[in-house]
């Protein structure tokens, strides 16, 4: 049974976890070897966190439900991911835009989270902002010199930030009020002003300009997802799916 | 009854075990090894913490962890990850960071804030201060690759967290 508690960690997990599976498609891709290893390493901490995260939703919702089931046996409507991390990140420039945002967002939102009243959501937040602090700083670094770079890597610096603009409001959808006055839920709306921030200072530092786009619909929170997801939970699941209970 | 101290035999033992992806240190050098409780009947109760969120070697010490113990006789081997507080690489004790430069890594300084700024790591190989970094990211989530300028060679730095 769904609850506002199981919802709320899924949402964190979810996140976490979809943006891991899209860095894991830039194996092999990225610009240079060091770049394939650090997104690599982006997505293990982010996987991380997903992994606790999913085993500390199953047990709030106490059907037995583990880390496995909840990942490899949710069709897309079940999940409770933003947009943001979902669509496809083929270009590096709206990789880079993306997980500038996200990071930043992950760097509040964790910093807040090791407050709550949730000591699990608690612990895991308390190691995971000092994991994206360094994320965050690998963006920046990767806009920065872009930004501030050739006229064709500045125009489409800009052109990632304004592809990914309209999924920043979604972060900030409201979390259910009785787990935020209870203290084990984050506002997420008080997240909105250190992110734009942090944000900000980075687009202003690669002579970038912050978008001013009309947010998108959204809805990730309440298990509506872009044509994207189906695609992404394909490939993720199939083996799960097609070989159950299968190890290696 | 319930004894739960380092100077314990579990203890002594579960402290043996070596990082999977740094052979050269234990547990305890690395300051993953967090508490050991003996209960009567020969059971035993570790408590671990993992060094990255996402650190694929906690399996493997968890399967060693309980191989040893085992080993020295132990019925009942019980281990648990315990994320807070969370793990810092300032719990590296100074025997695991001479170790690690032995090895060929560059051991952590000091944390300095939210995000390092390291002023200069040693070159674990020949010593020399002339080192850059190549990548934030190395070969394992703690590491990070660095390049000397002296000798010319590549090493991996231990991450300060």
């Amino acid at each position: 049974m769904t609850t506002p508690l199981f919802d709320y960690v899924l949402g964190l997990a979810d996140d976490a976890l979809v943006s891991a599976q899209r860095m894991g498609w830039w194996i092999s891709r990225a610009p240079e070897l060091e770049e394939d290893v650090a997104l690599a390493n982006i997505g293990l901490d982010q996987l991380g966190q997903a992994r606790t995260l999913l085993d500390h939703a199953g047990r709030v919702e106490g059907a037995g439900r583990g880390e496995d089931d909840l990942a490899y046996l949710r069709d897309d409507r079940e999940f409770r991911n933003v947009w943001l991390v979902e669509r496809p990140q083929t270009d590096f420039g709206v990789t880079m835009a993306r997980l500038l945002v996200f990071a930043a967002y992950q760097s509040e939102l964790y910093a807040a989270l090791g407050r709550s009243t949730d000591p699990t959501l608690a612990g895991v937040a308390g190691k995971a902002v000092k994991e994206v602090a360094y994320h965050l700083d690998h963006a920046a670094r990767w806009v920065v010199r872009l930004g501030d770079g050739t006229d064709e890597s500045h125009a489409r610096m800009q052109a990632a930030l304004e592809a990914e603009w309209p999924f920043v409001d979604e972060l900030f959808t409201p979390a259910d009020a009785a787990l935020v006055e209870q203290g084990i839920a984050v506002d997420p709306e008080s997240l909105r002003s250190g992110l734009l921030d942090r944000v900000g200072a980075v687009v202003a530092e690669a002579t970038l300009t912050v978008p001013a786009v009309a947010p998108a619909v959204g809805g990730g929170r309440r298990g509506l997802h872009t044509e994207h997801l189906g695609y992404l939970l394909a490939e993720m699941q199939h083996l799960a799916r097609s070989h159950p209970g299968a190890t290696w | 009854m319930v004894t739960s101290s380092v100077l314990t035999r579990a203890w002594q033992v579960a402290a043996t075990v070596l990082d999977p992806e740094l052979p050269v240190v234990t547990i305890e050098d690395l300051g993953i090894l967090r508490d050991v409780t003996e209960y009567e009947g020969a059971r035993v109760h570790v408590q671990i913490t993992p060094t990255y969120s996402g650190c694929p070697a906690m399996e493997t010490i968890r399967t060693d962890l309980i191989d040893a113990l085992s080993m020295a006789g132990y019925v009942h081997v019980d281990v648990e990850f315990v994320l807070s507080p969370p793990w810092t690489t300032d719990w590296i004790t100074d025997e695991g960071k001479a170790k690690l430069e032995e090895y060929g890594v560059a051991p952590p300084g000091p944390r300095t804030g939210p995000v390092e700024l390291v002023l200069a790591v040693r070159c674990p190989q020949c010593g020399s201060l002339d080192t850059r970094e190549s990548s934030r990211f190395g070969s394992t989530a703690c590491k990070a690759l660095w390049v000397c300028q002296t000798c010319r060679e590549p090493f991996d730095h231990f991450k300060p967290l």
